[in-house]
């Protein structure tokens, strides 16, 4: 029978955090994720990383994944790549594909690190091919070095958008210009700042209204947004394209802790439907625990802290290692929530909190 | 709203507020970093970057950097480094008729040395050709080219880029 003291399930920054610091108390870990290539959308992040010293910044995101990856082989995680995860059971059971069929992995503990799916938009000619997520063409250009066509437009301005928008400059295409439903750009004005030198334009209050072609994308109609978010008549206005690329959010992957039992809240801020967690990223479900976007959207070096927290204590609650490394990784989680971005991500999270203590009271 | 999330740039009066930005007073005293980063957004490489220690964002890591003006040398060290390619250097006073204007470049291919270049404003609007005096690459630069271009003076605190439609595939 296959047995892990602790199972991640997920091997992008949150999951491979956590089994590194679970493996440091020494538990024995296996981590399973159903792409073929571990590292989530690590790898595919070309640029370099905000933060602090301690959260790498500067540091550019693939980098960040290959330190990673070589640590828990260092530690002797096990990382098993290629098996979707199907279900838990509530005796700490991991079902999950294989190549030779259906298998299951027991575990004491389980930690769920299953990202977020992006959002979509639909309007007219959205099911044209050419119209796509912006992680889409993020991985066609960074991961297979392909171009998905030479003139692109973005539909979002969070920060998702701007730095796509960016590595598909790099990458060699053509942005058009993002649009923007809101009065202001979402993301840091120094991502839009290089789009703007580059000679790329930014419209606010403004949308996608249909994409026009027969077989492709040939072209995108915008139109201008009024303060309630409503089409204004009369201020369509064509544009050559053969690309739609659409940054419009995230959605936290909770299917595994519904299944699990982890009683949910929903919280926009953060993306949607989140399971219920303390602050050590335990849910309400004692035997499992959340790290990353499915704990609330937020970036990759937010998800790193916090597979590591949700690692640690997952160990501490095995009795494995020692209480000394939460602080510290508490602070640092704290950091990156602060300032006029982080400030509201903050907040969400201690709601999350309270309605956490008022579930198991 | 301020002005840059409305449009994606830094305005003159946003420019002139901020405390990476330096003095008329210190670019006349030769190069000198210029910080362009407006908003409390949690970084500070630009702290650890300098090894004079001119940029400071202090405990709160989402304080705005601030430059101190009489310990930066405008070596260009902290160019790189910043993830947002926010800091730029300006030698106002390069000769007596032009200034020269350093900034991150990652788009291929780079500009080689000597080459006449249009050069353009933080809205991508072209202002003036320049000469591209340097091009710095190296390990320690992790791929973000420092490209140095002369310009007339009048432009140093204009120029913040160059164009990247000149020759390169596809793109314009
Ligand atoms: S230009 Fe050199 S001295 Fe000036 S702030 Fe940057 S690293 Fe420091
Ligand atoms: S490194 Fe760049 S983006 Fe980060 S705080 Fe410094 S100037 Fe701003």
């Amino acid at each position: 029978m296959n047995k892990a003291q602790i199972a991640v399930i997920g091997a992008g920054p949150a999951g491979l955090s956590a089994a590194l610091e679970a493996a440091r108390a020494g538990a024995q870990v296996t981590v399973i994720d159903e792409n073929r290539k571990p590292g989530g959308q690590l790898f595919k992040q070309i640029h370099k990383f905000f933060g602090s010293r301690q959260h790498q910044a500067g540091t550019r995101g693939f980098a960040i994944g290959q330190g990673l990856l070589r640590d828990c082989e260092e530690l002797g995680v096990s990382v098993q790549l290629g098996y979707p995860a199907l279900g838990i059971f509530p005796d700490g059971r991991v079902v999950f594909n294989t190549a030779q069929g259906v298998r299951s992995l027991f575990a004491q503990r389980i930690i769920l690190a299953t990202g977020a799916n992006e959002n979509n938009l639909y309007f007219e000619g959205s099911d044209l091919p050419g119209v796509m997520t912006a992680g889409a063409a993020q991985t066609m250009i960074n991961e297979h070095r392909v171009l998905p066509g030479q003139r692109v437009l973005m539909v979002g301005t969070g920060n998702v958008g701007l730095i796509i928008s960016y590595q598909l400059l790099q990458a060699g295409a053509e942005v058009v210009a993002l649009v923007e439903a809101a009065p202001q750009i979402g993301g840091y004005a120094v991502h839009a700042s290089k789009l703007r030198r580059a000679g790329v334009p930014i419209y606010t209050s403004r949308t996608i209204h249909r994409a026009i072609g027969e077989k492709t994308v040939e072209g995108v109609e915008l139109v201008a947004l009024n303060e309630h978010f409503q089409p204004v008549p009369g201020t369509g206005e064509i544009l050559c394209a053969d690309t739609v690329c659409m940054a419009v959010g995230l959605s936290p992957m909770v299917e595994l802790a519904a299944l699990a039992g982890c009683q949910m809240t929903h919280i926009p801020a953060l993306g949607g439907t989140i399971p219920l967690h303390d602050k050590n990223l335990c849910t309400t479900n004692p035997m499992v625990y959340v790290a990353g976007d499915i704990a609330g959207v937020e970036e990759a070096s937010t998800a790193i802290e916090e597979g590591r927290l949700a690692g640690i204590a997952a160990a501490r609650s095995l009795g494995l290692g020692d209480d000394g490394r939460q602080q510290a990784v508490q602070e640092r989680l704290l950091a990156l929530r602060s300032g006029e971005f982080g400030a509201k991500r903050q907040q969400a999270k201690e709601d999350i909190l309270r309605t956490f203590k008022e579930a198991m009271a | 709203m301020t002005y840059v999330r409305k449009t994606g740039y830094l305005c003159s009066e946003e420019l002139a507020n901020l405390p990476g930005v330096p003095s008329e007073e210190r670019l006349s005293r030769g190069p000198v970093a210029v910080v362009e980063c407006a908003q409390n957004i949690p970084c500070n490489p630009c702290e650890d970057a300098c090894p004079r220690g001119a940029i400071t964002v202090g405990e709160e890591i989402t304080s705005l950097p601030s430059l101190a003006g009489d310990r930066c040398n405008g070596c260009g060290l902290c160019v790189a480094r910043c993830p947002g390619l926010a800091i730029f250097t300006v030698h106002r006073d390069y000769t007596e008729t032009t200034a020269l204007v350093s900034f991150p470049w990652e788009y291929l291919p780079l500009p080689q040395q000597g080459e006449r270049v249009p050069c353009v404003g933080r809205d991508g609007a072209y202002r003036c050709d320049g000469i591209v005096q340097r091009v710095m690459t190296g390990k320690a630069l992790d791929a973000t080219a420092v490209v140095s271009v002369e310009v007339p003076k009048e432009y140093c605190m204009e120029v913040r880029a160059i164009d990247r439609g000149r020759g390169i595939h596809g793109a314009r």
